[in-house]
């Protein structure tokens, strides 16, 4: 497979993103909060006069929340027509793959498990390929 | 080859759509040619471009119609209810073929032999006589100019408008941070207005009649009350109203489902109709108006109305609610029983309607696009339904407020009222754990914002406000926010189903500030709170209340704003209603300002010259007399203590008091009634009754009298029997009324004899002095 991959660090990971998920990379600042929404849901921002659904993906993968304060790495994607903002750590780089995804094959946290869709080789480093729906469906996706 | 079909496809359809009516009104009246050739020219259309298409199906029956039609157009045939309903058969039939072949699907031509024989079926030719030469031109569809558009293309033109103005919301606080360049200004400002001409101009495209939501109903009605043999007239009203064309589409299934309710259990079959002593033929009434930012759209029947018990008893029996629970409810909770899942009416299920599935849909469907649904019933006289949805599904007007230090916004179609939680009309009161608000002796229930979305109030209780809101279909509550904001236009986003899952919030949108912002579900909110108030606590409440209503000793009084600008207060006793009156009712009149009101002259205080534009009045009464007083606009209700400080002198104003810091002037409606009344109560005026058909009293002696200050009725009215004075002529017989009452008047100067006494009538001075005479003696 040829595909390109967006290389974020999450909750101090290097992990893939498949990029044709991605719409934009962004710098947000100043979320609205969304009280009782889903524990993930990290609020509203505004980007060019669109409302994006922040999702704090620390808690989507049940790894604690990040505290969110100053401007913050975020990557767009749209699902179901809805725009959303992944809050990451930070976004490195966008590469050409052209090997295979594989199964995961070594046991992972249940947060990561869920979102995991195979493992890239990427230059020599062994990286998780996220499914970008089941990290925003958050911890209770799975229920559901 | 494939265009030209979509364009046979799209002109049957058009012209499908606009004979719906024509048709029902040709059964109504076979005679009217007009109709008949539309509808002939529609089969004789289809006809002739079936056989270009090749399209053997519909050709057949487009030809089986058109020649049934030109044998009624010959005269040759009657246009009898059976033939109509064959027609409508086949043209039902021709709507269903185009459908299909613009969707692909198929459709059995099993049964289009037995629609082409319904047609053919033998009857008794009947001669009619032709009206001689009306055969006119009716070549009546206007060429205009205009363009067939898909309907996606509009959809992403309004889109990327609202984008387009969101974009400039943010500009333009961009501009406001860095201010400096008036170049940049002005053109900014020129961009500006063009974005809003744009979005209007949009708005506008997307904008239909209503008419197309009504031009099914007829056919509907029609089909309906033939089906269940009821006779039901339909009038509609208010087509030209015009509507989002999406907003149209939503609310088509709703008014569809409440007519076959209204013709299926509402309106009785003619026989029991009769026996309730109303006309054979229901009347169904549908009307739309726009009102503000709201379309209304009323559906009344004279049926039997809404049977409360009934939807109790069944309410009771589906585990719904309790008997206890149910003896408690208003007649207006009964009716509005209909509203809930599984519960109808009807005994029987029809086919058309009663399977318990129904209304609630419709509530549900209503308040899905931000609408109310209302229903009044009135038993034996009918049920009218009222439907407010607002104009656009885009752009709505709401209130933005603020809780727990962040900004939110609600729907201004759901809020009744706003209250300061300090105003003295107010009071708050803990009912086991759950708060009640009473407002000028209304209680509801009372929710804290910033308590239902879990986050911390910011200010203190006292200096909260009070947002009454009425929730689509629910009951009232009210929602404690810490502060009233602003109104604005919020251009709405459909929210993510991650924040929808919180059940509290119907969409996001940005503030004029660019910050994104929720907007509140009312409905949602009153769920989650669980505002429910429970009977008992009400007993409760209601048995403490008079005492602590005894104790205060302060009057309800109004707080207005005068015309001049001064804030003032009347008590609330005094005052019969407010009312919106134009300028022009308004006349310097027999030297004082006058107001007239439907019938009625009132004496007008509060202003000292006539106002430029409309004023709003209060109305107010001693129980006698009334008068109106203009004034600019109502602040508050208030509570008026005992402490005033009285005024120099007499006059409009009897003092001063304080409410709210502020020190506001007392009306005085003692001195308001003595100076201005003196004139206004017909009730004080003592009554002259004058032979109704005598001209020369009409026209001359009438306003004499009216002068001296009697109201003058006419003989043969109810309130002549009670009149101090009756009039009547010398030389006419008049029934003798009671001793000193009867004043004659004779039209030669001379006594006819000696006991003549009776008054020459241009003996002024001597009709007066017997008219006092009379009044007094009857006071006497």
């Amino acid at each position: 497979m040829t595909a390109l991959l967006l290389i974020v660090r999450l909750a101090g990971e290097r992990v893939a993103f498949p990029a044709e998920d991605v719409e934009s990379v962004v710098e947000l600042e100043g979320l609205t909060p969304i009280p009782r929404a889903a524990g993930h849901v990290a609020g509203l921002a505004a980007l060019r006069s669109r409302v994006l659904t922040a999702i704090d993906c620390l808690s989507a993968l049940e790894l604690g929340s990040s505290a969110v304060t100053g401007p913050r790495d975020a990557i767009v994607v749209e699902m179901d027509g809805y725009p959303y903002a992944l809050l990451v750590d930070s976004v490195e780089d966008v590469l050409e793959y052209s090997g295979e995804v594989r199964p995961v094959r070594t046991a992972l946290d249940a947060g990561w498990r869920r979102v995991a869709k195979g493992v890239v080789d990427v230059e020599g480093d062994l990286l998780l390929l996220v499914d970008t729906g089941a990290l925003l469906g958050g911890p209770t996706a799975v229920a559901a | 080859m494939e265009d030209l079909l979509n364009e046979f496809i799209a002109e049957t359809r058009d012209m499908l759509e606009a004979l719906g009516g024509e048709i029902v009104a040709w059964e109504a009246a076979p005679d009217d040619r007009a109709r008949l050739d539309e509808i002939f020219r529609f089969v004789h259309t289809v006809k002739g471009n079936c056989g270009f298409f090749d399209l053997p199906r519909l050709e057949a029956l487009s030809h089986a119609a058109e020649d049934v039609l030109a044998d009624v157009r010959a005269g040759k045939r009657g246009a009898d209810h059976r033939l109509v309903s064959a027609v409508l058969a086949v043209l039902d039939r021709i709507g269903e073929l185009v459908h299909a072949l613009e969707t692909g699907e198929s459709i059995s031509s099993a049964d289009d032999g037995q629609l082409i024989e319904a047609l053919s079926e033998k009857h008794e030719p009947v001669q009619k006589a032709e009206a001689g030469g009306s055969v006119a031109s009716l070549d009546s569809r206007k060429a205009i100019r205009s363009i067939r558009l898909s309907v996606d293309l509009l959809d992403r033109m309004m889109s990327g408008v609202s984008d387009m103005v969101l974009a400039r919301n943010e500009l333009a606080r961009r501009l406001r941070d860095c201010p400096g360049d008036m170049a940049v200004e002005s053109a900014f400002e020129r961009v500006s207005s063009c974005i809003a001409e744009m979005r209007d101009a949009i708005t506008r495209t997307r904008m239909q009649r209503i008419d197309n939501l009504f031009a099914s109903l007829p056919r509907m009605v029609r089909d309906l009350s033939g089906e269940l043999r009821k006779q039901v007239t339909l009038e509609v009203d208010g087509g030209d109203v015009e509507l989002d064309r999406e907003m149209i589409e939503m609310i088509r299934d709703p008014m569809t489902h409440i007519v076959r309710n209204s013709i299926d259990h509402g309106i009785e079959p003619p026989e029991e109709r009769l026996k309730a002593r109303k006309a054979e033929a229901g009347t169904l009434r549908v009307c739309a108006r726009q009102s503000g930012n709201q379309i209304l759209i009323e559906v009344a029947d004279d049926g039997r109305g809404i049977d409360g018990e009934k939807l109790v008893r069944k309410a009771i029996a589906n585990g719904f609610m309790s008997p206890e629970q149910a003896e408690r409810l208003s007649p207006a909770q009964r009716t509005a029983l209909i509203f809930e899942a599984g519960i109808s009416t009807a005994a029987e299920i029809t086919a058309i309607s009663g399977r318990g599935v129904g209304m609630d849909v419709v509530r549900a469907n209503i308040e899905r696009i931000g609408g109310v649904v209302d229903v009044e019933s009135k038993p034996g006289h009918g049920v009218r339904l009222t439907l407010r949805v607002p104009l656009t599904l885009t752009i709505i007007p709401a209130l933005t407020v603020s809780a727990g230090g962040q900004h939110y916004a609600i729907p201004r179609s759901a809020i009744e009222e706003i209250v300061r939680r300090k105003n003295a009309m107010v009071r708050v009161e803990m009912v086991g754990g759950s708060h009640v608000v009473t407002i000028r002796d209304k209680r509801i229930p009372l929710a804290s914002l910033a308590g239902v979305l879990g986050v911390e109030e910011r200010s203190s209780a006292s200096e909260q406000s009070l947002i009454v809101l009425k929730p689509a279909g629910g009951d009232l509550y009210a929602l404690a926010v810490d502060t009233v904001l602003d109104h604005e236009e919020l251009v709405v986003k459909p929210a993510a189903p991650l924040v929808m899952a919180a059940g509290l919030y119907a969409g996001t949108t940005l503030a004029d500030d660019g910050s994104p912002i929720l907007l509140i579900d009312p409905s949602g909110v009153a769920a989650a709170a669980g505002v429910v108030l429970d009977q008992n606590d009400l007993e409760k409440l209601a048995a403490k209340a008079p005492e602590e209503v005894a104790r205060r000793e302060t009057t309800p009084a109004l707080l207005f704003v005068g015309l001049d600008g001064v804030k003032r207060t009347i008590r609330l006793g005094v005052v019969e209603r407010i009312e919106d009156v134009a300028a022009e009712t308004i006349q310097m009149s027999a030297g004082r300002l006058r107001v007239a009101i439907g019938e009625r002259i009132l004496p007008l205080a509060g202003a000292k010259v006539v106002p430029e534009q409309k004023v709003r009045i209060l109305r107010l009464t001693d129980g006698v007399a009334e008068l109106a007083y203009a004034f600019r606009e109502v602040i508050d209700m208030v509570e008026l203590g005992p402490e005033l400080q009285p005024a120099t002198c007499a006059g409009e104003i009897s003092g001063v008091t304080l409410i709210s810091g502020d020190q506001v002037e007392v009306v005085d409606p003692y001195w308001l009634f003595g100076a201005h009344a003196h004139d206004a109560g017909d009730a004080r005026r003592p009554v002259c009754a004058l032979p109704a058909d005598d001209p020369w009293m009409n026209n001359i002696l009438r306003p004499i009298i009216e002068n001296a200050g009697y109201r003058v009725v006419r003989v043969g009215q109810n309130e002549a029997a009670e009149a101090d004075v009756l009039i009547a002529s010398a030389e006419a017989e008049a029934a003798a009324p009671a001793e000193g009452k009867l004043l004659k008047i004779r039209s030669h100067p001379e006594l006819a004899h000696e006991n003549d006494d009776s008054i020459y009538r241009y003996d002024r001075a001597g009709l007066l002095a017997a008219l006092s005479r009379s009044t007094a003696s009857k006071k006497g």
